[in-house]
Formats: structure tokens, C-alpha cells, sequence
């Protein structure tokens, strides 16, 4: 038997999900949230449908604060791939002027992507969304299928997943019922960065160290992408070395500082790291279970 | 990937900027080939499609740990967390902080915290789904499925079971083999598992003690013979104080084998070598972007295939040549098992989801009626007649439970007659799918071999299974035998026998019996109209041959297909 790496099963293993998804869907969406695992998870959906594209768009769930370099990485991939992108933003939650900063970190995840993402899937009648998560990011995901049912209200019942043996994924469903199918599951950071380096996949840059404009906030170092930042008294804004390990919302994601500017640099310093990449995730902190919790609301 | 290694360049902010990526990049990664060059046979790629990987890990172990309650399991998988770096300061810091609020060890770190993820779990402190855990040493990346010891989550301990290549079995030192243990060892047999290490742990507790693993050692190679395992080792261990679990503890100088991590490195499990089989590939997918490229793609459940290759597609049985084989980076010469593929054919033949592309040389079972192991999922009972769903590779259809032959006692290993199987428990049974599928018995072929049942009406996955046996072809070539005048004569014989045609000789045999009689009936009630006498037996004999086409003629013979009352199922479930 040919001898098959890690990556080359793991590849393998998602190329597969991604078509039983496919099949089993009626109408399927690919969240994309322009992260290193969107990105892998983009490039094994190209790989699983070539020469034809994926079957299904892109959706991106536009909270109006992420980084605008992802915004930029974001069309440009969507142009270069000539995939269809949808782009929702949740306008409610907008003209109410919930923001990371006057809102706080929680409202604003509830309502700008929690309530946004059910939104987008309500309007557009998806009813299977692929996910770029992973099982060892965090705990309560590690218990996550690769098949999560989620009720037609978008919740999540950690007590009743249907078992998922071998890889026969059950795909039946109710009306008003969905899916999110998570390719990803059985991926680490560490094969994400190792895979994004022999595929070479374009990643958003802001992964890689670069001086930038730098504010210390509640002891995390929050760059100031654009003026809606107020500083607070005694702030100021530095110029730092530093990249970011996960993407999000700016105000709400931690930058590290760190000279690695390359791939190799990257991938060097991961290994020899001691800290989680959710570290930096201003939402993961509020309690042991939170992430649980925004799971069973229809979080990701 | 060669390309990958001298080229790797991501684009920078002055890219992004003018709006262009390095040019090798965007073309090799995302410009993809053109549809039309691909389906002209033109070389989508000229990389191989599986490269090699200059990735740390060469190899991959799915592993599972199992045992019975409190036996520690999750303990220990916190400790190989802990000792392979898998474990970050800001996690070990939440471990401190959850070790005081919740733990159970006192004053020390509760590594089971590590990974009892759901608030229920860790406030009865025991593990209710599986998780699933990743760490990796030079050498080797590890997928641990931490599964359940209560017995109600039995099915949760099979379904990571059944993605693992070898079993992490523990057993409390202070209490040695428990009913779980038996039960465990047999699940994990049933499966298909080979490589077991059994983990006696919490061997501090018994002062380190020679004799006592000895002990447990003797008493569970008793159980062995019942289990099928090639490849078992024996390990003590102290998953919470961390004795030869990485490090060879100064504890037991009397043991001189590997650690628990040295031996899950060098483990080669004894898995089924799905290459050496002839080709088979479920297809997943029917791959049209375009009129001129019909792909089917799949993952190679065995053997390999090339262009050129000659493939049947079953259960059509419409026969074509393989005109191109396209890996995940494009135009291959050849693929094997376990590697996700696209193939076209150079004959439009119909193909879809659920069928199998094989090599025409092999045969497999393509057949309504499988008879197999099942486990049984769901809380309510399973009973003869149940009407369900069954998922086997890529094709689903209405199925019935024709036939519930024994439950599988899991403790003593030991076969009784049933009339229906509870929540966790395991049955011989004969299934009767509506339409004909693919299978093969999982000791040949794992993923024509496995199978899920599912309700109909709640969608609930309520069983898994693993086929033994595959009817049909065995029936259907004994029909033909008997009448080997041609093809012709056979099917003319299977219509006139209806039904009966799929059961056995005695029940073809006690079909004739009964088709005579009627016809002498017949023949009587001729009489009775006092018809010539010459003509009453031509009259009988007439009836007796005619009568079943008459019947095939106004579509009587269409018995619903899954009807679990058809008494030809009944008589064949033995002798599948």
C-alpha cells in the first residue's frame, strides 16, 4: 500500500466530507471567514470538485470591524477563484449601534455574528453551512461531529448528536433543520500551518509580523486599524512588531508580539510556543464553558 | 510540490496593495486547469497528486482509550497531553484554576479536567461523548477518541472504536478485569481492531506490585481467545502520577518493556491492506462542469486503478474502460486506496451516487439481503419487521430487519436467541434492503463492510453494523444452475417461481407442491363442469404452467420489496 502522511489522510479524509456534504445538501454554503483554516478549508473544496468549482457559494458574515486587509483578501480571493460571495451584515444590529466597543465583546458576538449568521442562513435557505473549526481549538469543540444537526431555531444539543461511526455520516434531516459540517475536525494548528505551507495557500497577511500601530488595552495589544478606535485617557498608539495567530473582529482580537515575518518563521515559532491561539480571543475567556454556551445558541 | 518547497512566498502587503499575488503562487494553487484541457485528458497538474510531505509527523495513529468507569482514562489522556507539550501554559493555567474548583486529586492537577469538555461531564466528573484529542511526537501524530465507560454510552465507545486503528484498554489495577473490560475488549474486536495495549493503571495503588499485574495479565489472555486480537501488550502504568507512561518509572524496575507512548510510536497496527484488494470506488459525487467532463469522484475504498483499467459499475453491471484518473491536484497515472479521486470513463454509461466502480475482474456482493452484526443505539427496542434506513459507503436506501437471529451476550461472549435487542446491546441480523447494494463482509473490505442504520421517521442514527455475510448472488447463481440450458431458461424459471425463486430448494420445492395441488383443483373443478375427459388434464397442466406468468403479466408479483413477512427471507437467514 502506497504510504500516506498525516497530511495526505487528513486531506484526504476533508476532500471526502466535503463531498458527502455536497451530496447530501439540497442547498450548501461555505462560511468563510478569510482565517488560515477558511483558506485551507477553500483550497480542499477546490481540490474536491476539480475541474468543476465547489457547487456552492461563499458567505461571509460581515460584523463592519474586521481587519480591512481581510476585506481585501476576501474579494480578491473570491474574484480570483470566480466563486460567488455573499457578504451579510446584520442591519438591525447596525442601525441599534452595537459595537465591540460600547456594546462589549459579548453583545456585539451575539448580535453582529451569532444572530447575523442565522439571519444570513433564514434568508438564503441554506441547509448544510461548512465551518473552518477545528476540534483541538477548544474543549467543548473537541466533542463536536463532523455532522452537527442544528434545530431550526440554530441550536445546538450537545446531548443529542447523532453517533458518527467509521465515516458514514447520516445527512437526513427535518424541515427547517440544518447542518454545519466541519472538514476541519481532525486538523491541528499545527497540520493547518504545515499544509498551508507545502500548498502554498495565500493567507491574509496580518499572520506574518510587521510594525504596526499598536494600542495596549486590558492587557492585550489591539491594533487600531481605523479611527473608530477612541483611545481612552492615557493610551497611546506604538509601533510594534507583532502578527496575529486568529482573525477576527480587530477590537477584539489580541496581536502577539513576534518577528516572525515568513511562513517558516511562522511555523518555527508555533512549535516552540506555550500559548493556545485562542489565547488571544477576547470571547473565549468569560467563563469554562462559554464557548459551550455560544455553541448551543447557534455560535459556530 | 517540489515547486512548493524552493517557491514559497505568501503575498505581502505591497501584493494585496496592487492587488496581485505573486504570480507562481496564484496560478499553481487557485488557477486550476481550464475544464476543457482536463476533459481532452490533458495534464491538469503536472505535480503528483500525492506528494510527498515534508511534514514532521510522517505517520498517523487513531487510537482509543477505553475502560471502565473511573479507571482513568481521561486522566491518562491528560497526562500524554502533558507530557508530548500538547498542553499550553494559558490551558495549563485554566487547569490550575478548574483543578481547585472542580478536581478530584486534592491539592494536584486533575488531568482529566484537560478534557471532560461539557459542563454535565464536569460536574458528575465522568466522560459522556467522545472527545477527540491531538498531539504528536517527532515521529508520529496521535488522534485519540477518549470514549465513555459507562455502559449506557456504549455506543459513543463504538463509535470511536470503529475510526481507530488500535485500543488503549484500561483496567484499575486494585480491581482488574470487570464486566466493562470484557465488554470493551469486545467492541473493540468487533470492529476489526488487532492492536491492543492493556493499560493497568493506578498500579500505585497497589504499591507498584509485580504479582498483581501478572495477575491481570493471566486474567485477561483467559478472555483473548474469544477476540481476534493479533497484537496485544501489557503495560503498568500510573496515569495520574505518571509512571511508564513517557518515562520509564524507577517504580517497576521488575518491568522491561516499552512506556505506553514509546509503545503507541513504534505500534504498527495490523490493519485490513486495502490495496492489495481489486479495485473498488464508491462514488460520492457525479463530477459534470461541463458537457464535456463526466467525473465520478470518491474516496478508493480498494485496490488501485489507472487509465486504461477495465471497471464494471455496479449494481447496473454497465461496463466501460477508465479514460483518466484525477487526484486532488489534478491528472494522475494511477491512485489507491484511501486516496480521494475523480475518474471518468470512456463510455457513457449510467453512473451515480450509491453505485461502485470495481475492477471487472472482481466480483462483489451485490444483493438486497446482508446478514451482519449489529449494535443497537437507540432507547427504544429493536424488533423483527423494523422498518429502517441503511447507509453502507455511499448508497442509502429503505431497508426492513428482516431477521433478529441472537443477541451477542458481551460479557460472556456467549450467542441467545432474541426477540428483540435493547439499548447497547448486539445482534445477528439479516437486513433486507428495498434496493440492491454493494456490500462486501468487513473482514475483506472495511468500507463495503460497515454500515449505519437509521429511523425513518426521527432521522435518529439508531444502529451501526458491520456486514458478515451477502445473499442474493448465491441464490440467484444456484437458480441458474439448476437450469443451465441459458440465460434465457433461468429467467423464465425465476418468473414462473416468483417469490420462491429467492428462497431456497425447500422453499421452491414446497412452491411446486402447492402450484400442483391448485392445479388439480383445477383439473376437478373441470370435471365438476363435466368437460371431456381428455381434455381435464390438459386443462390442469395448462394452469400449472401458464397461471405465474398470468401473475407476472398483471404485476401480482410485485410483492412491496422490503416485506418483512416474505417468508423466503426467514428460510435463507440461517444459511447466509
Amino acid at each position: 500500500m502506497k504510504h500516506m502522511t498525516h497530511l495526505q489522510r487528513l486531506e484526504a479524509e476533508s476532500i471526502f466530507i466535503i463531498r458527502e456534504a455536497a451530496a447530501g445538501a439540497e442547498n450548501p454554503v461555505m462560511l468563510y471567514s478569510i482565517g488560515k483554516d477558511s483558506a485551507v478549508m477553500l483550497h480542499l473544496a477546490m481540490k474536491a470538485f476539480r475541474p468543476g468549482k465547489p457547487p456552492f457559494p461563499l458567505l461571509h458574515v460581515d460584523t463592519t470591524w474586521k481587519f480591512r486587509e481581510m476585506i481585501a483578501f476576501r474579494d480578491k480571493i473570491a474574484r480570483d477563484l470566480g466563486l460567488d460571495l455573499i457578504v451579510h451584515t446584520n442591519q438591525e444590529g447596525l442601525r441599534a449601534g452595537i459595537n465591540p466597543f460600547a456594546s462589549g465583546s459579548r453583545v456585539h458576538t451575539d448580535v453582529m455574528k451569532t444572530e447575523a449568521l442565522k439571519q444570513a442562513l433564514d434568508k438564503y435557505r441554506f441547509d448544510m453551512a461548512f465551518g473552518g473549526a477545528r476540534r483541538d481549538e477548544e474543549k467543548s469543540r473537541a466533542k463536536e461531529r463532523v455532522f452537527s444537526l442544528r434545530t431550526p431555531e440554530h441550536r445546538w444539543d450537545a446531548k443529542n448528536q447523532r453517533p458518527e461511526p467509521w465515516r458514514l455520516f447520516n445527512t437526513r434531516k427535518r424541515k427547517g433543520e440544518s447542518f454545519r459540517v466541519f472538514p476541519l475536525s481532525n486538523w491541528t494548528e499545527q497540520d493547518v500551518w504545515d499544509y498551508i505551507a507545502i500548498e502554498n495557500i495565500p493567507v491574509v497577511p496580518l499572520y506574518f509580523a510587521a510594525p504596526r500601530p499598536i494600542v495596549r488595552r486590558d492587557g492585550a495589544l489591539i491594533m487600531r486599524d481605523d479611527e473608530r478606535m477612541e483611545l481612552r485617557p492615557g493610551e497611546s498608539v506604538e509601533t510594534m512588531m507583532v502578527r496575529f495567530r486568529t482573525l477576527g473582529c480587530y477590537p477584539l482580537t489580541g496581536a502577539v508580539e513576534s518577528t516572525a515575518a515568513t511562513l517558516d518563521d511562522v511555523i518555527a515559532e508555533m512549535r516552540g510556543s506555550r500559548v493556545s491561539e485562542r489565547q488571544g480571543r477576547v470571547i473565549d475567556q468569560d467563563s469554562g464553558a462559554s464557548m459551550e454556551e455560544k455553541k448551543q445558541e447557534g455560535y459556530f | 510540490m517540489n515547486s512548493a518547497i524552493s517557491a514559497r512566498r505568501l503575498p505581502d502587503e505591497a501584493d494585496l496593495a496592487q492587488g496581485s499575488t505573486p504570480a507562481a503562487l496564484e496560478d499553481e494553487t487557485f488557477a486550476g486547469p481550464a475544464p476543457d484541457a482536463a476533459a481532452a485528458g490533458a495534464a491538469i497538474d503536472p505535480r503528483e497528486a500525492m506528494r510527498p510531505v515534508a511534514s514532521p509527523a510522517a505517520s498517523l495513529l487513531r487510537f482509543i482509550t477505553c475502560g471502565s468507569v473511573d479507571d482513568g482514562k481521561s486522566t491518562l489522556i491528560g497526562r500524554l497531553l502533558f507530557e508530548t507539550n500538547a498542553v499550553f501554559d494559558d490551558q495549563m493555567e485554566a487547569l490550575r484554576r478548574d483543578s481547585k474548583k472542580f478536581g478530584t486529586t486534592g491539592e494536584e492537577l486533575d488531568f482529566a479536567l484537560l478534557v471532560d469538555g461539557l459542563s454535565a461531564e464536569r460536574e458528575q466528573g465522568i466522560t459522556i461523548d467522545v472527545a477527540y484529542r491531538y498531539f504528536s511526537t517527532p515521529g508520529r501524530a496521535f488522534i485519540i477518541a477518549d470514549t465513555p465507560g459507562h455502559e449506557q454510552y456504549t455506543r459513543n465507545m463504538a463509535t470511536g472504536a470503529s475510526q481507530a486503528e488500535l485500543a488503549v484498554i484500561l483496567v484499575d489495577a486494585r480491581k482488574g478485569i470487570l464486566p466493562q473490560t470484557r465488554r470493551h475488549s469486545f467492541i473493540t474486536s468487533l470492529v476489526g481492531i488487532k492492536s491492543v495495549i492493556v493499560a493497568i493503571n493506578k498500579m500505585d495503588l497497589v504499591d507498584f506490585s509485580e504479582q498483581r499485574f501478572e495477575e491481570i495479565r493471566e486474567g485477561y489472555r483467559a478472555i483473548l481467545p474469544a477476540l481476534g486480537f493479533t497484537d496485544v501488550t501489557f503495560v503498568p502504568v500510573s496515569a495520574k502520577k505518571g509512571d511508564n507512561v513517557a518515562t520509564r518509572s524507577p517504580n517497576t524496575p521488575w518491568y522491561d518493556g516499552e512506556t505506553l507512548l514509546e509503545r503507541l510510536e513504534s505500534a504498527q497496527p495490523e490493519t485490513f491492506d486495502a490495496a492489495a484488494e481489486p479495485f473498488r470506488l464508491p462514488v460520492q459525487w457525479v463530477n459534470r462542469p461541463n458537457l464535456d467532463f463526466r467525473g465520478f469522484a470518491g474516496s478508493i475504498a480498494g485496490g488501485r486503478v489507472q487509465k486504461g483499467d477495465a471497471v464494471v459499475a455496479l449494481p447496473s453491471g454497465g461496463r466501460s474502460r477508465v479514460r483518466g484518473v484525477h487526484g486532488p491536484d489534478g491528472a494522475v497515472e494511477s491512485a489507491e486506496a484511501g486516496e480521494a479521486v475523480t475518474v471518468t470513463l470512456e463510455d457513457e454509461i449510467d453512473v451515480s451516487r450509491g453505485d461502485v466502480l470495481v475492477a471487472e475482474a472482481a466480483a462483489a456482493g451485490v444483493s438486497r439481503r446482508l446478514s451482519g452484526d449489529v449494535l443497537w443505539m437507540a432507547n427504544r427496542p429493536l424488533v423483527q419487521g423494523a422498518r429502517l434506513i441503511l447507509k453502507l459507503g455511499t448508497t442509502q436506501t429503505p431497508a426492513a430487519l428482516s431477521h433478529l437471529d441472537a443477541t451477542i451476550d458481551i460479557h460472556s461472549y456467549e450467542e441467545k436467541p432474541a426477540d428483540a435487542l435493547s439499548m447497547n446491546e448486539i445482534g445477528k441480523v439479516t437486513i433486507t434492503a428495498e434496493r440492491p447494494v454493494v456490500a462486501l463482509p468487513y473482514a475483506e473490505n472495511c468500507e463495503l463492510g460497515a454500515f449505519i442504520l437509521i429511523d425513518p421517521v426521527t432521522n435518529e442514527t439508531v444502529a451501526l453494523g458491520v456486514v458478515r455475510g451477502v445473499a442474493g448472488p448465491q441464490n440467484a447463481a444456484s437458480t441458474e444452475s439448476s437450469s443451465e440450458a441459458g440465460p434465457g431458461l433461468a429467467t423464465i424459471g425465476r418468473l414462473w417461481l416468483g417469490e420462491a425463486a429467492r428462497g431456497d430448494a425447500a422453499h421452491r420445492r414446497a412452491k411446486i407442491r402447492a402450484r400442483i395441488a391448485g392445479s388439480v383443483l383445477v383439473g376437478l373443478l373441470a370435471l365438476l363442469f363435466q368437460m371431456p375427459l381428455a381434455l381435464v388434464p390438459m386443462i390442469a397442466v395448462l394452469d400449472f404452467l401458464i397461471r405465474p406468468f398470468l401473475a407476472v403479466a398483471f404485476g401480482a408479483h410485485r410483492v412491496p420489496e422490503a416485506s418483512s413477512a416474505d417468508p423466503s427471507i426467514v428460510d435463507a437467514g440461517g444459511g447466509i
